[in-house]
């Protein structure tokens, strides 16, 4: 009846997982508690889970990432309190079974559920108002597509109390990934939630592909669109690209674990070769998925708080380019060791390295917007300035692992943990907190609090350095990735430094957490009533703090890269009011996303415990949902001229009082 | 010693290496035998070149962010100016210039450094099989018709053909003292060829993830003199009466055990490594009674490789 699923499953053994289960339960009530006191249920669904509206779905997206970086922090300082404990002969207080478990989860959430998010949260939040459209071109996948994304984030946190995660890394190699090295739940658990939130990401990449080829206002031609936009556009290509990959990697290892096939198996003609290549394949371009838009926003900072134009647009844009296109190429300096010859390996070495090149550009062109500029330190410009610093570093020691002959004594060992983690942590975490500080007025309508904002960049710069430098220094005294624990005690003193740079980045996620609540409760002072808090360049800043639904109430007309900065400059733009307004055509909400979604969990966590009859109902649910939403062709609606009239109307006055 | 196949030139740039990175504990950094030393040439070589950018980036931004500051009124500010060529063609060609000549390193390396390529003719080279287990390193002597379990030893000066080989998942082989590693896959027959040039004890171990016992998976690599590798050869020999042959105490060795102690083997069949790799042709997990039924596999596999 319920496949392998018992109350065995459930650790009760491990302190650990059950006081964080207790926690998230107690959490989890009292906002259920509190939802239902003031009565908030109806506004939840009909305002935020049903919405198609792609600021709330991009605000929903970074919520629930900033949750998951807790989740995934936590699963980082515990790694590093394991190996500042477990030395010369010690085996700490977690055991391999635990500890392998949570270097897993920690790669998996951070790429997929913390990264990937916030990347893409961004890019719903931005991309359609920076190209002067009123919604994606597909509202109804947007909002699938976040459910989808959300049932991947809930079928992980599941399997810390029922079951187990992956012990395997986060990419799972086979064959340790097969049944027959990995019998239990754990790489089930990790193939549901990859493989439903995948899907939710190529939905998106689709969506916003099309948005922005076919969905920008009159006059914004490619090369006048924003530099953010076209590096979303070059990450929702890879995207495109890239995460069918992945989807048939994992599907070939759900043949092999569920039906008996050998794709990549020991015996019976299988090749582990062929899943590392694949899984590379998509994992790749999957960091420049996550660096490009970093770039972007970096690029949109440096010119906003410089009072200057981007040095080099062109450049930039075809840098962003050389570096889509050339990241599909270089899949196989993840395995130099795996014996290729030394052609292959050539090749692969030198196509990395060229990949440096245009990212190279891109740090001059943005040394040298600063440059003759009036470069102001807010918060976005210190997580730039410190980016520009870190992510050279990272450059610079990829570079070194791309040379073969030194890959084959750094592979696999602390130096490429320090490496990856410097571009991740110094490029899109950088990134996506300058871009959090940047858009944040323009999804709230408020600033948030400089002070804390300054602090928590000061603690994730002085901590990245020191939680990820002693490991560049031991990786030269031989100690690889992914132990549990080592003999030799003369490392310990730098795995202790490590732990406290792992204590002083919590210090700064602590910060960020501060930041919000007392950014909240200075709301009406940090107000931004203008739209356009940072006297910004691009057409986001054109609309009101939060933009009106319908985002704009007449379509602008582009004549230059920065439209808006432009459009300043010439008088009294700001208090010019259209005198006629237009009906406003706008998609309708739905719930086919959410229950989609919700099945979706459902269907994830049946075939997981082989629960075969619960799997097959929800399958059907889900197509029966989604036959349901295209039968319905009440999807849209017109805003009336004079509902589009009043909102605008209020904005102008609130414009007009604060001048 | 082979000679240095990259330009001389690159051998001053180490010299700007701040020491931290020489500390004569480091294997890295203090290796004990040719491949090694190159390696870290190698590495030191390549961080050197990309200090040539690396450093004036880090000194350009913290200038411009300094000097172009919001309140500093007697910079020059151009709210337009946007490009130059000139600046363009500099920042293009100098990332272009120092990947050219990294690219041309790479290149040679790739060749002179590859770990399929024997460092001596095959008389004067040892072959030692190395196969990884659930979790444990099993080495053959198929010369000496021994065996041992997490140790391995052999002789100062004498060039070493490890074949490397897994009887379960994936791990990879690696003193790092020595140098350069090589993935152990199941049914593969890989290979790396090291050399000591000092005596000593080094520890060695697999680098990739393989499971619960990956922590412990580490072995002993003992260098030592021509004759005391000759001792050690008749220590093992004369040890007990253990015979290690396939299938039988194959299977009882392969079955998952962490934290191995040292087990040495003083008879071992000498088709056993190829036994291993070929147990992977068939689907009955080694046994080899099937080999007919799945012939059309077994040639696929062949293929494949």
């Amino acid at each position: 009846m319920f496949g392998k699923l018992s109350l065995e499953a459930i650790p009760y053994h491990e302190p650990i997982i059950m006081v964080t289960a207790a926690v998230i339960g107690i959490v989890g009530a009292a906002v259920v508690g509190l939802l239902t006191y003031y009565r908030k249920w109806g506004y939840l669904w009909s305002e935020w889970i049903t919405s198609i509206d792609h600021k709330k779905l991009g605000i929903m997206y970074f919520l629930v990432a900033l949750v998951m970086l807790v989740r995934g922090f936590a699963d980082a300082i515990m790694m590093r309190s394991q190996q500042a404990i477990a030395a010369g002969g010690s085996e700490g207080y977690l055991p391999p079974e635990h500890y392998d478990q949570i270097f897993s989860a920690h790669g998996v959430i951070m790429i997929f559920f913390v990264a990937m998010p916030m990347v893409i949260g961004l890019m719903n939040l931005v991309v359609p108002l920076q190209i002067g459209a009123r919604d994606v071109a597909f509202p109804f996948m947007n909002n699938l597509s976040f459910w989808l994304f959300a049932a991947g984030v809930v079928l992980v946190n599941v399997s810390l109390v029922v079951g187990e995660f992956a012990k395997t890394g986060w990419l799972a190699y086979a064959p340790l990934s097969e049944t027959a090295y990995s019998p239990g739940v754990g790489v089930d658990y990790w193939i549901w939630a990859l493989q439903i939130s995948g899907i939710g990401t190529t939905l998106t990449g689709i969506n916003f592909f099309v948005t922005i080829l076919k969905m920008r206002t009159k006059g914004m031609k490619l090369f006048r669109m924003p530099i953010f936009t076209w590096t979303a556009l070059c990450t929702n290509v890879l995207i495109i690209a890239s995460f069918p990959i992945l989807t048939a990697t994992i599907a070939l290892l759900t043949l092999d674990r569920y039906l008996g096939m050998h794709f990549f198996t020991n015996d019976l003609g299988g090749n582990q070769m062929m899943y590392v290549n694949m899984i590379w394949a998509w994992g790749h371009p999957e960091v420049y998925i996550l660096i490009l838009p970093a770039f972007g926003v970096f690029s949109e900072v440096i010119a906003t708080f410089s009072k200057k134009r981007l040095f080099g647009y062109n450049t930039m844009v075809w840098a962003t380019v050389a570096i889509t296109i050339l990241s599909f190429m270089v899949w196989l300096h993840h395995f130099f060791t795996m014996g290729a010859g030394a052609n292959v390996n050539a090749f692969f070495g030198i196509a990395t390295m060229i990949i440096a090149i245009p990212t190279g550009v891109k740090i001059f062109n943005w040394l040298f917007t600063m440059y003759r500029g009036r470069v102001q330190f807010t918060s976005p410009v210190l997580w730039t300035l410190g980016f520009i610093i870190t992510f050279t570093l990272g450059g610079m020691t990829g570079v070194m692992l791309a040379v073969p002959g030194a890959n084959f004594v750094l592979h696999n060992s602390l130096f490429v943990i320090a490496h990856f983690h410097n571009v991740i942590i110094g490029g899109v975490v950088f990134g996506m907190m300058a871009g959090y500080a940047y858009w944040f007025p323009k999804a709230f309508g408020f600033k948030l609090d400089e002070k804390w904002g300054k602090r928590s960049f000061w603690c994730w710069l002085i901590g990245f350095y020191m939680a990820f430098m002693p490991l560049y220094v031991l990786s030269f005294y031989g100690a690889m990735r992914r132990m549990q624990s080592y003999e030799n005690a003369s490392w310990q003193p730098l795995m202790i430094v490590a732990w406290v740079g792992a204590v002083i980045i919590l210090l700064g996620i602590l910060c960020t957490v501060i930041q919000l609540i007392v950014s909240i409760r200075d709301r009406e002072k940090n107000a931004d009533v203008t739209g356009d808090p940072w006297d910004a360049r691009t057409l986001e800043w054109a609309v009101s703090s939060p933009p009106p639904y319908y985002n704009f109430a007449h379509l602008p007309e582009v004549n230059s890269i920065d439209q808006f900065w432009e459009m300043k400059k010439q008088e009294g733009f700001a208090a010019q009011a259209p005198t006629q307004y237009h009906d406003v055509h706008m998609p309708k909400n739905t719930a086919a996303g959410p229950i989609m979604g919700i099945i979706s969990i459902v269907f994830g966590f049946a075939l997981i415990w082989h629960i075969w009859w619960l799997a097959a109902l929800s399958a059907a649910g889900m197509f029966v949902t989604f036959l349901m939403r295209i039968f319905n062709d009440d999807i849209d609606y017109h805003v009336p001229a004079a509902e589009v009239e009043r909102i605008e109307r209020e904005h102008h006055k609130r414009l007009e009082m604060q001048a | 010693m082979r000679k240095k196949k990259y330009p001389r030139i690159f051998n001053i740039l180490p010299l700007l290496l701040p020491l931290l990175l020489s500390g004569c504990g480091s294997a890295l950094m203090a290796p004990k035998g040719e491949v090694g030393s190159e390696l870290k040439s190698l590495i030191l070589t390549a961080f050197g070149l990309m200090l040539i950018v690396v450093i004036p980036v880090i000194v350009m931004t913290l200038l411009f962010a300094w000097r172009y500051r919001h309140s500093n009124l007697m910079a020059k500010y151009a709210p337009d100016w946007s490009h130059s060529n000139k600046i363009e063609v500099v920042v293009w060609l100098i990332p272009c210039v120092i990947i050219f000549f990294l690219a041309i390193l790479t290149w040679q390396t790739s060749h002179s450094l590859d770990p399929h390529k024997p460092l001596a003719d095959k008389e004067d080279t040892l072959e030692i099989q190395a196969v990884s287990l659930d979790w444990k390193w099993l080495f053959i002597y198929p010369e000496q018709g021994i065996a041992t379990v997490n140790e391995v030893a052999f002789p100062v000066d004498t060039p070493v053909h490890f074949r490397v080989s897994s009887g379960s998942v994936m791990n990879s082989f690696m003193i790092p003292t020595l140098g350069s590693q090589i993935y152990a896959m199941a049914g593969m027959d890989n290979d790396v060829h090291l050399i000591a040039d000092k005596t000593g004890t080094y520890p060695g171990r697999s680098t990739n993830f393989s499971g619960a016992g990956f922590a412990e998976m580490t072995f002993d690599a003992h260098v030592t003199s021509e004759q005391d590798f000759q001792a050690w050869v008749d220590k093992v020999r004369n040890a007990n009466d253990d015979t290690l042959s396939f299938p039988d105490s194959y299977r009882q060795l392969a079955e998952p055990s962490e934290d191995v102690p040292v087990k040495y083997y003083s008879n071992v069949s000498p088709s056993l490594y190829k036994d291993i790799i070929d147990s992977f042709r068939y689907g009955d997990g080694g046994q080899g009674a099937h080999a007919e039924e799945h012939d059309e596999v077994a040639m696929s596999a062949e293929a494949a490789e």
